[in-house]
């Protein structure tokens, strides 16, 4: 076996394939795969009866790319020590990371059918207890960063170059304890640490700029002694090159532009599908839309 | 200091347990390398000088950021490390009872969260600086250990415990001076509760800085022909149970004093478990209200909670 072998031995298939593609098909092959999943978390969702598919559709790429195209972890040890680690703070998109997670192999695919049923270990918000692959129990907001600052600092200790991921909500960034951690990490310039974050603009009810204003939010990051990157956080292939990037002097912050309920035209950009639950008709229409 | 409630002329040797706590972290954390001691600016406070000069690495001061300071601490705990988070127990507990509740206990990380000066041993400093709600808080809260040491024995012996705990623990650090109140060579077991003094007219339950007086409250009866039962709890929850339902059902009075809130502290957690298994007549002695100005003393006075308020609530159930 060649040391090359053994890096994959443990990857996903889907990973795997994305690392064998011409860098030029990767971002296809993600897109595509993104799609795909884009479907199951609709109908997942519809199936029972729960959920916030907005957000899960707009971290969806996201997700794909870290999880198949930057993301060095073990389906088959989800405890392996050295395993670069992704924090979903934003928990209510527990979906997207479900169908993330049993597309990479962590969990039987047929689990989702299960999401949010009684004692189902699939939660409307993840339980790292029940779910293997999860970091970190999220859902009420802000708590994602401090975690992976924790993580990055435990890297740093065990003179590991693995990295940490934290994908974050916009509007939870109107918690302080998100700028506790990144003053923190900022400080320490923790390099191995990549916070990204999911610039929807919307929240619960509204959009972000007319609750409590983020803007200009890029200054704040840099002001905090991160590096930002603003990209398409629809755009697999700009995702993957920020993401793959090597850890520059201090963290990086990467805002992704995204469209809350992307994919499904009438959800797009609309705030009452943050947790609205589709009806069969709108569900046949999604999955039409997402088909095509 | 009065010398009202006390009934020796010498006072004994008192201690501040933070010595002994910063000790046994260092010892331990030169054993295994594990351990890491995790602190929001309470560099002194937390007694934590010596360990940030040897052990800089293993050493995380976040600064004022108590809510980062407990999130950062489960994300430590995610790579195998055992961090010990060390804060005045006011602003641990009341300030990030979110991330302990989610991030540690949820999480269900080993994670040993150190709350120092506890109760009103920051005196004059107030309300915002006392803690007295702690150990209700914290309570109940699912998956955590909490434990309220009652001297440098009890202190070191609960560190060591709770390296080796594999969930969440609370362990309550004073600065009160307390008297040493372990027997000397006595078997210490720190989740069970310990008999220190024995009698069958009433039994007297306490934690911490409540201990000694517990003990001079009973010497106190003991003139007036009471043979009172006094039991230590260094683990408040979960209750060492057994014990706490043979002491009621053998002396069929029972006190409970802390130095913390009446309502969902240790007393209340005694009598939710004694009025479901053997019902007894009893007082609990704590803090009633936010306290008013004075030194941690005066105050402890001011609430009854020495030996001559232990042994008028007492002599309520005795009458």
């Amino acid at each position: 076996m060649t040391a090359a072998d053994d890096a994959w031995g443990h990857a996903s298939e889907l990973r795997r394939q994305v690392e064998a593609v011409e860098p030029g098909r990767r971002a296809d092959l993600l897109a595509r795969t993104a799609q795909d999943l884009r479907a199951t978390i609709v109908r997942t969702v519809a199936g029972a009866g729960i959920g916030h598919l907005g957000g899960d559709l707009s971290v969806i790429d996201i997700l794909t790319t870290l999880y198949f195209g930057v993301l060095r972890v073990r389906p088959d040890e989800p405890g392996w020590a050295d395993r670069d680690r992704l924090i979903l703070s934003k928990g209510h998109s527990a979906v997207s990371l479900y169908a993330v997670l049993a597309r990479a192999g962590f969990m039987p695919e047929g689990l989702l059918q299960q999401f949010a049923c009684p004692l189902s270990p699939l939660g409307a918000h993840p339980n790292r207890r029940k779910v293997p692959g999860v970091e970190a129990n999220t859902g009420a907001l802000g708590h994602g960063l401090p975690f992976g600052v924790g993580c990055a600092l435990a890297a740093r200790m065990d003179g590991s170059s693995r990295r940490v991921f934290v994908v974050l909500g916009d509007g939870e960034l109107q918690e302080g304890s998100n700028w506790e951690a990144a003053m923190l990490a900022g400080h320490r310039r923790l390099v191995q640490l990549t916070a990204v974050v999911d610039r929807n603009g919307l929240q619960q009810g509204a959009r972000t700029e007319d609750t409590n204003r983020l803007e200009p939010l890029a200054d704040k990051w840099r002001s905090f002694g991160w590096e930002v990157e603003k990209v398409d956080g629809h755009d697999h292939g700009a995702l993957l090159a920020v993401l793959t990037r090597s850890p520059a002097d201090r963290p990086r912050c990467v805002l992704a532009r995204t469209v809350k309920g992307k994919g499904v035209s009438f959800m797009e950009g609309r705030a009452e599908w943050h947790h609205r639950v589709p009806v069969l008709a709108q569900v046949e229409a999604a999955l039409k839309e997402l088909a095509g | 200091m009065s010398d009202e409630g006390m009934s020796s002329v010498v006072a004994p040797a008192t201690f501040d347990c933070r010595v002994a706590f910063g000790e046994e972290l260092m010892e331990l954390a030169r054993r295994d390398r594990r351990v890491l001691a995790v602190c929001n600016d309470s560099v002194a406070s937390s007694n934590l000088a010596a360990f940030a000069k040897e052990l800089p690495d293993r050493f995380v001061n976040v600064g004022i950021a108590e809510q980062d300071m407990v999130g950062v601490a489960a994300g430590l705990a995610n790579a195998g490390y055992i961090p010990f988070v060390c804060a005045g127990a006011a602003f641990l507990t009341g300030r990030a009872l979110e991330q302990i509740k989610d991030d540690l206990a949820y999480g269900n990380w080993h994670v040993v969260l150190c709350g120092m000066s506890p109760g009103m041993s920051y005196g004059e400093l107030g309300p915002t600086h006392h803690s007295i709600e702690d150990v209700a808080w914290l309570r109940a809260i699912s998956n955590v250990t909490v434990i309220v040491p009652a001297d440098p024995i009890q202190t070191r012996a609960s560190v060591r415990w709770a390296a080796g705990a594999d969930h969440p623990v609370y362990l309550r650090i004073g600065r009160f001076k307390v008297p040493r109140v372990t027997p000397e060579g006595a078997e210490l077991d720190i989740e069970r509760a310990m008999e220190l003094r024995s009698g069958d007219d009433l039994c007297i339950m306490a934690t911490g800085t409540m201990i000694s007086r517990a003990l001079e409250a009973a010497s106190r009866l003991e003139g007036r022909r009471y043979r009172v039962r006094v039991l230590a709890l260094a683990t408040v929850k979960p209750l060492d149970a057994e014990a706490l339902v043979r002491a009621a059902s053998e002396t069929r009075r029972v006190v409970t004093v802390e130095e913390g809130v009446v309502d969902g502290g240790m007393g209340s957690a005694v009598a939710a478990l004694l009025s479901q298994r053997c019902p007894v007549p009893m007082r609990i002695l704590g803090v009633p209200e936010f306290a008013p100005t004075g030194n941690p003393g005066f105050l402890l006075d001011h609430f009854g909670l020495n030996a001559v308020g232990i042994e008028a609530a007492a002599l309520e159930l005795l009458a």
